[in-house]
């Protein structure tokens, strides 16, 4: 498979008030053509950064202290703000969290839409509001027409997502990344912006990186999933993989804390305890050790490098050392390595 | 990824969750909300030098009857119009001599002034002391306007609190109020008020405190209106605290951000009607000295003596500048978030 | 919208006859009149002239008649210059200051809206310094210090422009720098917190995310969203620039009413005092209606009405 984008080794510090907060600490990965790749993490992991590292839209304070980001073998980084202009909107586009907040309350939604075609392609205006009207009806706002002409408070949270999405997807983005698209809106309309982003993909081709804290939206659309905790990434593989073959003990607790269809009434959702390190001084060892039940006196001493579970299938904690005790995951974990299993997997 | 290092057995031995107490430890040492301002605040430079330009000003004013060389109304005619002059300094501009005629001539010689006598700022027509009088002028601009302010916290924060407090029925009235007053261009009540009473300093500040409750009234209910809401607020309602206590311990502390950094654009604001009504003759009467009168006096005579102009006019700047900046600091230290984003 | 003007005019009527009730019965509360102070005049002479400005009658019929007068557009009479009406007046010394306060808003707003842009886009540079500290400036330094600074170097010493003459446009352009400084600095800080607020709020990512330039950003999405606040304090800058007018016009002898407003005050002309406040209340009522209208004009928002078409 062709990869189209790879993130490698990627450092990110903030300058704070209180000092140099470290949110990305070395994270790796990469996004194959056509596919959907979440990454998923609490709030604060740093899913959001390493998203905005990619398009270079960081806060002010924000810096790219170390890595690569690689756009067909490119490294964006060197790029200057004139190339990355190009390439944001056109090449690379990005949905926004909270539909409320990002559609400029001044403009009609039309010319919103249309904006992205009239800087980067050499259009008439009325060829790119005529587009801009297309791509409306494709996203599902009905009589798109009459409503090009509204400005953005006349629209529902949900159909101001869908805007969003339209001016995202308005010429045609290799890469599409979706920073927790569906977090601001009713159970109801988040599976239908979902339902609408798998169309798209298919329609238009595109490669999605999809953002969550939610393992349930997950399910629903990705090809791969990463798990990302306290600035690193902890564990990555297929859907299948990380659903039911979880390996990171932060993976255990993120699915032990999900409600599912075998969930008994009788039993207790579970909760990870404690709260992420801060990343003003960020641990030596495993981030995630002080909170792990599981934790071994190495994890408070060294990083674990990622072991490899099966061919995509990768997990950083020592458990997977040789030398590791054998561990009882908790009982939902072992539910679903009994389903991996019926997958024909091979549970480690 | 795939070469596993070698580490000893023992060091895979489960800590369970013997220490997950200290998890929730916070990093950096908390500050209270006051530590925090404060810190803020004397990190800001441009703050700090207002702060001690301000408090220098005040401590002068606080002691003119000690500083001031001269009695600021004593009258000596043969000493009119005297330029600056400091000591036996021969510094230009300084040193007591004047343009007549094109020729530089020592102005204090021509008045027949005793030897040793000097004016560090020069005399006026009347031959009154300006140094002396520019400390007692700005002396009782800031009385003026620390007055005014008291005036305006006394009526505009319980207003607005009561109104905040009270919703309803009681809120629309005293709103409506508070409209009809504010549309009403202050200015022009003031200077209706200074014709109606005895020009004076009570005067001056009843006409300032008149409008001015009006601005602290609003942003008090304002915010009272949101205080009202949260949770601790509600919570001491339930328990049956008194509406007193709850206000005083409650409201006033949380209050408190917004009243200081209003009073802080309040003063300079008092400061410069004070100098308008006596610029324009009905603020404070002669002989006494403000910053306006001073004003005033100079610029009669700005053309052909230009000091008696500028000392008062940089001092009423300074005074200006330094509360409004001061004025931002305060803000930016209680409320970070409108420095940082 | 249309329901809403009419409220607003309502009101603006109500507010005027209750300025106009307080302004009365305030000039009623003074002690004696200005002739009283006229020693020449005879107790016989004192009564006849009374007699002619009604001041014979009960406070109350004075007060309707004077509200009378009012409704039909009348000011009242001026105890000084030939008995003219109040109306006659301000009918002669409107231009000059609706000339230069119109000068002074319009460079003050213009230039505000330059240096706070300019202040929020270099924010925490050396540009924002400057630019902040100017408005400080603008802000801080009394008109009327400034028209005397200005009045002394740029008239009197350097000559560049008449010490005090009102004739052609040039020597408006000194009254208006010294009357343009605080609305200036005024819209200067306000445009500044609003655009950098604007900034940094989502719809500016959006923008970026697009592809805008940083300059796009500003241009298509920023300068908008932040100047469609900026409407709401030109209101409150019209009361400075008129506070101001009263000593700049002063200072620099122009024939305008805030000229004649202080030599009113000193000279004792009630019925000129009470017909310039009730004027001057006018004029403001009126500036802060079409603002308010203005507002609900550009800000799709409001003009639309609230809510949505769900």
């Amino acid at each position: 498979m062709d990869k189209i984008l790879e993130v490698k080794d990627l450092h990110v510090d903030f300058d704070t008030y209180n000092g140099v907060v470290h949110a990305i600490r070395g994270v790796s990965f990469h996004l194959n053509a056509g596919e959907t790749l979440a990454i998923v993490g609490e709030s604060g992991s740093g899913k959001s950064i390493t998203v905005r590292s990619i398009l270079q839209l960081l806060a002010k304070n924000g810096t790219i202290s170390k890595g690569e980001v690689l756009y067909h073998g490119d490294d964006l980084l060197q790029k200057s703000d004139k190339e990355m202009d190009k390439l944001r909107g056109n090449k690379i586009s990005m949905i926004f969290q909270d539909p409320m907040t990002s559609l400029d309350p001044t403009m009609t939604i039309g010319k919103q839409v249309a904006e992205p075609l009239l800087i980067h392609n050499n259009v008439s205006k009325k060829d790119a509001l005529k587009r801009a009207e297309e791509v409306l009806r494709l996203v599902g706002i009905p009589n798109p027409q009459a409503r090009m002409n509204d400005y953005p408070h006349q629209f529902s949270g949900g159909q101001r997502q869908r805007i969003v999405i339209a001016i995202a997807i308005v010429d045609y983005p290799e890469i599409l990344i979706a920073d927790e698209p569906t977090t601001a809106l009713d159970v109801t309309v988040q599976a239908q912006i979902i339902d609408l982003l798998k169309e798209l993909q298919q329609k238009i081709g595109t490669s999605i990186i999809f953002i969550t804290h939610d393992l349930g939206v997950v399910a629903g659309i990705a090809d791969r999933v990463a798990v990302m905790y306290a600035g690193r990434l902890v564990e990555f593989g297929s859907v299948n993989d990380i659903f039911y073959n979880p390996q990171h003990p932060y993976t255990w607790g993120l699915l032990d804390s999900m409600p599912t269809l075998d969930t008994n009434e009788s039993d207790r959702l579970n909760s990870i305890p404690g709260t992420p390190p801060n990343l003003l001084n960020p641990p030596k060892g495993d981030a995630f050790a002080p909170r792990n039940a599981y934790a071994m006196e190495i994890d408070e001493e060294q990083q674990p490098p990622f072991f490899k579970v099966s061919k995509h299938h990768y997990a950083a904690t020592w458990l997977l050392h040789p030398n590791a005790p054998k561990v009882t995951p908790p009982a939902s974990i072992l539910n679903r390595f009994e389903k991996f299993k019926k997958l024909g997997g091979n549970v480690k | 990824m795939e070469q596993i290092p070698q580490i000893p057995k023992e060091k895979f031995r489960l800590i369970h969750d013997e220490n997950n107490k200290d998890q929730e430890k916070i990093g950096t040492p908390s500050l209270t909300y006051m530590q925090d301002v404060r810190r803020r605040l004397f990190k800001d430079k441009v703050a700090v030098v207002c702060l001690a330009l301000i408090s220098i000003i005040v401590v002068i004013s606080i002691l003119a009857p000690i500083i001031a060389p001269h009695n600021p109304n004593a009258q000596q005619v043969t000493m009119s119009n005297l330029p600056p002059k400091l000591g036996n300094l021969n510094i230009p501009g300084m040193n007591g001599y004047q343009n007549m005629g094109g020729h530089m001539v020592d102005a204090y010689k021509q008045a027949d002034a005793p030897k040793g006598t000097f004016y560090i700022l020069g005399t006026d027509y009347l031959g009154r002391d300006l140094l002396s009088r520019i400390i007692y002028g700005t002396r009782l601009s800031l009385v003026v306007a620390v007055l005014a302010t008291l005036v305006d916290l006394l009526i505009g924060v319980p207003y607005g609190i009561v109104s905040g407090w009270k919703g309803g029925k009681t809120d629309t009235f005293m709103q409506r109020i508070v409209e009809i007053v504010s549309s009403i261009p202050n200015l022009i009540v003031v200077i209706l008020m200074m014709i109606i009473l005895k020009p004076g300093l009570t005067s001056i500040v009843i006409a300032i405190a008149i409008t001015g409750w009006v601005t602290m009234a609003r942003l008090v209910r304002a915010q009272t209106f949101q205080l009202k809401e949260q949770e601790y607020i509600l919570a001491a309602r339930t328990l049956g605290e008194p509406s007193m206590k709850i206000a005083t311990k409650h409201l006033i502390p949380n209050l408190s951000s917004t009243i200081i950094i209003q009073t802080m654009f309040t003063i300079p604001n008092a400061i410069f009607f004070e100098a308008f009504l006596s610029f324009i003759g009905i603020g404070i009467p002669a002989p006494n000295a403000s910053l306006g009168t001073l004003l005033s006096d100079g610029q009669k005579a700005f053309r052909f003596l230009p000091y008696q102009m500028w000392a008062p006019a940089i001092i009423l700047s300074v005074i200006m500048i330094a509360t409004n900046l001061l004025g931002d600091g305060l803000r930016d230290a209680f409320d970070p978030q409108s420095s940082e984003n | 919208m249309a329901k809403y003007i009419l409220k607003r005019i309502l009101y603006l009527f109500l507010t005027l006859f209750i300025i106009a009730t307080i302004t009365f019965f305030m000039m009623k509360m003074l002690p004696g009149t200005p002739f009283s102070n006229q020693n020449r005049m005879s107790a016989e002479q004192l009564k006849i002239v009374k007699a002619q400005y009604g001041l014979d009658q009960s406070v109350f019929v004075q007060y309707i008649r004077y509200i009378g007068g009012l409704l039909q557009g009348n000011l009242g009479t001026s105890f000084q210059f030939n008995n003219e009406p109040v109306t006659a007046l301000i009918g002669q010394r409107l231009a000059p200051s609706m000339q230069i306060g119109a000068q002074a808003m319009v460079v003050g707003t213009i230039g505000g809206i330059l240096l706070g842009a300019l202040a929020a886009i270099r924010k925490n540079t050396w540009v924002d310094t400057l630019a902040t500290f100017i408005s400080i400036l603008g802000l801080s330094i009394p008109s009327f210090v400034l028209a005397v600074l200005l009045q002394f170097y740029l008239a009197y010493k350097w000559k560049i422009y008449p010490v005090a003459l009102w004739d052609n446009f040039q020597s408006s352009i000194l009254p208006t720098l010294a009357l343009s400084a605080l609305p200036l600095g005024t819209v200067a800080r306000f445009m500044r917190t609003e655009m950098v607020d604007v900034m940094s709020s989502d719809y500016i990512e959006l923008a970026k995310s697009k592809g805008n330039s940083s300059w796009g950003v500003v241009a298509k999405h920023a300068l908008r969203n932040s100047l469609i606040p900026v409407v709401t304090i030109i209101g409150p800058m019209a009361v400075s620039v008129m506070t101001g007018s009263m000593v700049v016009e002063n200072i620099f002898s122009i024939p305008g009413i805030g000229e004649q407003f202080v030599k009113s005050i000193t000279t004792n002309d009630y019925p000129t005092i009470m017909g310039l406040t009730i004027f001057y209340s006018f004029l403001l009522i009126i500036v802060y209606l079409i603002v308010d209208i203005l507002y609900g004009l550009i800000d799709p928002r409001i003009r639309l009405g609230n809510g949505g078409k769900e």
